[in-house]
């Protein structure tokens, strides 16, 4: 630890400096907020001895879209993988920190990973359907989770949900590799809106797709959040402006930067929460300068 | 633990994790899959405790040393002489000449097939070596008996060949195991980068000095492991000496005469009626022992080799 | 100019001579394989197609080389071919689902079983003959030379074929499939029996059947395990002696030093036969890849 004699740097260390009727104000804004569906504490994730992404530390709302921007090696989709412990897969991966879901300990040792997927779904970067029907497809999902009701009208549903209806209502039969790149995503989508979830985490959706495509999705998110939380992660911040309610910024930082937790090796760099806020305010007046040159284009 | 909150419309009750059931079932399935895996333990595990068993009881009548390097092999004869060097004799006659026959003619259709070959002429040759790796080998001993020793060793090449002799199992031996070294080899030699070549070909080589001297050297490891899995094969293999080469045990060198092989001996002796527990059976043991340590010596050594290859450019 | 024009003349002519020389070799090597293996097909069909009809399939062994058949012999190997598959496909199936799904394969004993796995497949079988001798002939189990021994016995010899094909195939299904199937709520087994399994099932399949196509040749093995050679009755259950076709033809030519006349053409068309299911079997194979493979 450095020895800090000149009182400047002391007072440089504290937040940047924000005028105090702003940090009041924010702190109200934030009391009045909805109850959060995830509240991370501390969160480390680290693959075998090196961290990926430390001392993050914010919470995502109810029926709101998160997104989760910065520059590629943040460990945004790492981050994002813990909140429906799909991490656990990977044997060398270890989660520090609490990872709180509606205040329930999402690591806490009698907690079914199984479980909690059910709860919160995945939509993947490139659109992975199964190699079976359309209906096949979403069907999956309610017949392993023992889900009852009409198998028929739950695929309707689902696909509805996930404005692709119309377009295979007619070949539900077709096997699912047929469709194209879009409607493929939005497959995976309904697949995971049929075993009503309660989150819906997607990692980088639309880096696969074209404009079009992406544009429809992006209109279904927004759709989406009136009855699911929904948490993204994303490289392309014009989408991040557009959809988000709450934007979380991440960068890379060498291990001895003081805004991250103290590691061992000082030159190896992790992912690290910046700044997290109303996502017009990221985008028009971050107040941290590392967000203001990524958002404005500065920095790639 | 927590009730639900209802604000706007629209959000649905808090869903609550719970503690864990463990689950049971995938417990049980994952116990059952295990006991499959272990089955190949076992098996293992058995050919050597059956092996085993029954050697050291065999050696609490015959003397290590006498067994392994005495000359006459005559277990049947009242007293028996059970020194096992005809049987290895004739195991490596016939396995070196399977080798002349293998190595060269290997090797030469993994470089053609590795080097030359366009794909739509690999396309058909593949399926032919497929076809010779998949015919029985009593059909390979069938074919030397019956043909090629009398038509092709006597008629044909007018050599003085007894009708059961070691020269018709090995030769017939070689093209058996040619599938094998060549696809071993050709695998190696496929593993070598094209760089390697293009930068011999950027200085003028030709296809043939590109072949010989620049992939067969970086291939070697794969190559020696090709040849090694080959006499392996070769050594275990029983049916076809069995036919093709006769049943004596003799220590001459001259592949004209016949030949038991380790395999093949094992071959004529067991039958269903053996008498447990009598020196006949136990020979079949014996002599199942070193044959199972020779080709597990041999694999070892290939694998190695394998991972050598395997390991330089991937 | 000219003298060193002709010297480079020449000496390219040479080298390009001494390369085709070198391919005409490589092609010789592969050519004497297929004159080879022709002269055998040739020989086989020469001498046994003319044997080979309705009677012969129908007729069991008889002392009177003309009113034999193979009736028994084959009967016993479609009786040990199902034994066999019915011991390899879920043994095999499972050993592989437990090591690419579920093995940690850093850890030592998940180690073993892979190099035991690729140790069996170089055993001799003559010596899996021996182990079905002393375990299952004789010894704990002493089943006897029933069909039971010799199907287990042949199982024990090809399992390694069905466990590597099955790992390759478990292998090629992508992890993006897992992945989607697990952010479902799906439990592991449920994926690997829902998704995996039946998306690997073609590679397995075809796994199972190269497997078979192995066991129904194997004659080594057999004569160890006490398989009879002459027998005029189809197996009756599980626990009755038996022959099988390489036996048989064992058998035959084994008659044939003797009476060369009257037994080779058996040999051969028994022979004849074999080969033909060996081709029906791989054509199967082969179809079965064709029109099922996955292609992701």
């Amino acid at each position: 630890m450095e020895r800090v004699t000149d009182p400047v740097d002391i007072r440089a260390r504290r937040e940047p400096a924000a005028p105090i009727p702003e940090v009041v104000a924010k702190r109200r804004a934030e009391r009045q907020r909805p109850k959060a569906v995830f509240d991370l504490r501390d969160v480390q994730v680290s693959y075998g001895v090196k961290p990926a992404v430390r001392g993050v530390s914010f919470d995502m709302g109810r029926n709101e879209i998160t997104a989760l921007i910065g520059p590629s090696g943040c460990g945004k989709s790492t981050l994002i993988r813990c909140l429906n412990r799909m991490n656990d897969l990977i044997p060398a991966a270890r989660v520090e920190g609490k990872v709180l879901y509606h205040d329930q300990d999402l690591y806490a040792p009698a907690v079914d990973a199984v479980e909690v997927r059910k709860r919160i779904g995945m939509v993947f970067q490139k659109p992975n359907p199964f190699p079976k029907s359309i209906y096949d497809n979403i069907a999956f999902g309610p017949r392993v989770l023992g889900m009852k009701g009409g198998m028929d009208e739950i695929v309707e549903r689902a696909l509805t949900h996930a404005a692709l209806w119309d377009e295979v209502k007619d070949r539900l039969k077709a096997n699912a590799f047929g469709l194209s790149g879009g409607q493929q995503q939005r497959l995976c989508i309904a697949r995971c809106l049929a075993v009503e979830p309660d989150v819906i985490l997607m990692d980088e959706p639309c880096s696969a797709l074209d404009p079009i495509s992406t544009g429809k999705i992006e209109d279904l998110m927004i759709e989406l959040k009136r009855e699911y939380s929904i948490v993204i992660v994303t490289h392309n911040m014009q989408q991040a402006a557009r959809v988000s309610d709450r934007t979380a910024f991440f960068t890379v930082a060498p291990q001895g930067d003081p805004d991250g937790a103290s590691g061992n090796d000082p030159t190896h760099r992790s992912g690290v929460l910046v700044e997290v806020d109303e996502t017009e305010k990221i985008f028009t007046n971050p107040s941290d300068a590392r967000t203001e040159a990524y958002v404005t284009g500065k920095v790639g | 633990m927590e009730a639900s909150t209802t604000t706007a419309a629209g959000t649905r009750a808090v869903p609550e994790l719970g503690t864990a059931r463990r689950r049971w079932g995938e417990d049980v399935i994952k116990a059952l899959l295990v006991l499959a895996a272990l089955i190949s333990v076992l098996t293992t595990t058995g050919i050597v405790i059956a092996l085993l068993r029954e050697t050291i009881d065999f050696f609490g009548s015959v003397g290590v040393w006498d067994f392994l390097s005495g000359g006459k092999w005559t277990p049947l004869f009242e007293p028996g002489s059970f020194g096992v060097r005809p049987l290895v004799v004739g195991t490596f006659l016939i396995t070196a000449i399977a080798l002349v026959v293998a190595a060269p003619l290997g090797l030469g259709a993994a470089i053609y097939l590795s080097e030359y070959a366009r794909p739509r002429v690999r396309k058909t040759i593949k399926p032919v070596l497929e076809l010779l790796a998949g015919v029985p080998t009593i059909v390979f001993g069938y074919f030397a008996l019956t043909y090629f020793t009398p038509n092709i060793l006597q008629d044909l090449l007018h050599l003085e060949v007894n009708i059961f002799n070691a020269l018709s199992a090995g030769i017939i031996m070689g093209f058996m195991i040619i599938p094998t070294v060549a696809s071993v080899a050709e695998d190696a030699m496929s593993a070598v980068p094209h760089s390697l070549r293009e930068g011999a070909y950027g200085l003028g080589a030709s296809k043939l000095q590109v072949s010989l001297r620049v992939v067969l050297p970086a291939a070697l490891s794969g190559i020696v492991a090709a040849i090694v899995l080959g006499v392996s094969r070769a050594v275990g293999e029983t049916m076809i000496v069995l036919l093709a080469s006769g049943q004596v045990a003799s220590n001459s060198v001259d592949p004209r005469e016949p030949h038991f092989s380790l395999a093949s001996f094992i071959g004529s002796t067991a039958g269903g009626d053996t008498p447990t527990g009598s020196i006949e059976y136990k020979t079949i043991f014996a002599v199942g022992m070193l044959l199972f340590v020779i080709t597990l010596v041999m694999n070892l050594i290939s694998i190695r080799f394998v991972r050598r290859y395997r390991q330089v450019y991937e | 100019m000219s003298a060193h024009g002709q010297v480079v003349g020449s000496a390219k002519r040479s080298r390009r001579a001494k390369d085709l020389g070198f391919r005409l070799l490589l092609l010789a090597c592969i050519g004497l394989s297929i004159l080879l293996l022709g002269m055998l097909l040739l020989d086989v069909v020469g001498d046994g197609a003319g044997h080979l009809n309705a009677d012969f399939i129908s007729s069991f062994t008889s002392i009177s080389a003309d009113k034999a058949g193979v009736q028994a012999a084959l009967w016993g190997t479609i009786w040990l071919m199902a034994v066999c598959a019915l011991f390899i496909v879920p043994v095999g199936v499972a050993t592989a689902i437990y090591l690419e799904e579920y093995a940690d394969s850093e850890r030592w004993y998940n180690r073993l079983i892979e190099v035991n796995i690729q140790n069996l497949a170089a055993v001799p079988s003559v010596v899996y003959g021996i182990l079905g001798l002393a375990f299952l002939v004789r010894g704990p189990l002493a089943l006897g030379s029933t069909i039971l021994a010799g199907g287990l016995t042949l199982g024990l010899l090809v399992l390694p074929v069905v466990i590597i094909a099955g790992r390759e195939a478990i292998r090629a299904v992508p992890p993006s499939i897992r992945e989607g199937s697990l952010a479902l709520g799906a439990t592991q087994w449920q994926t690997i029996r829902r998704q995996v399994l039946p998306a690997a099932v073609p590679g397995i399949a075809t796994g199972v059947i190269l497997a078979l196509s192995r066991a129904i040749g194997e004659t080594a093995p057999l004569i160890v395990v006490g398989a009879a050679t002459v027998i005029a009755f189809n197996p009756s259950g599980l626990d009755s002696d038996f022959t099988a076709l390489p036996i048989q033809i064992y058998d035959w030519i084994s008659r044939a030093s003797n009476d060369v006349n009257n037994y080779k053409p058996l040999a051969a068309a028994a022979i004849l036969l074999l080969m033909i299911i060996l081709v029906l079997m791989n054509s199967v194979a082969i179809w079965l890849r064709n029109r099922y493979e996955q292609k992701w």
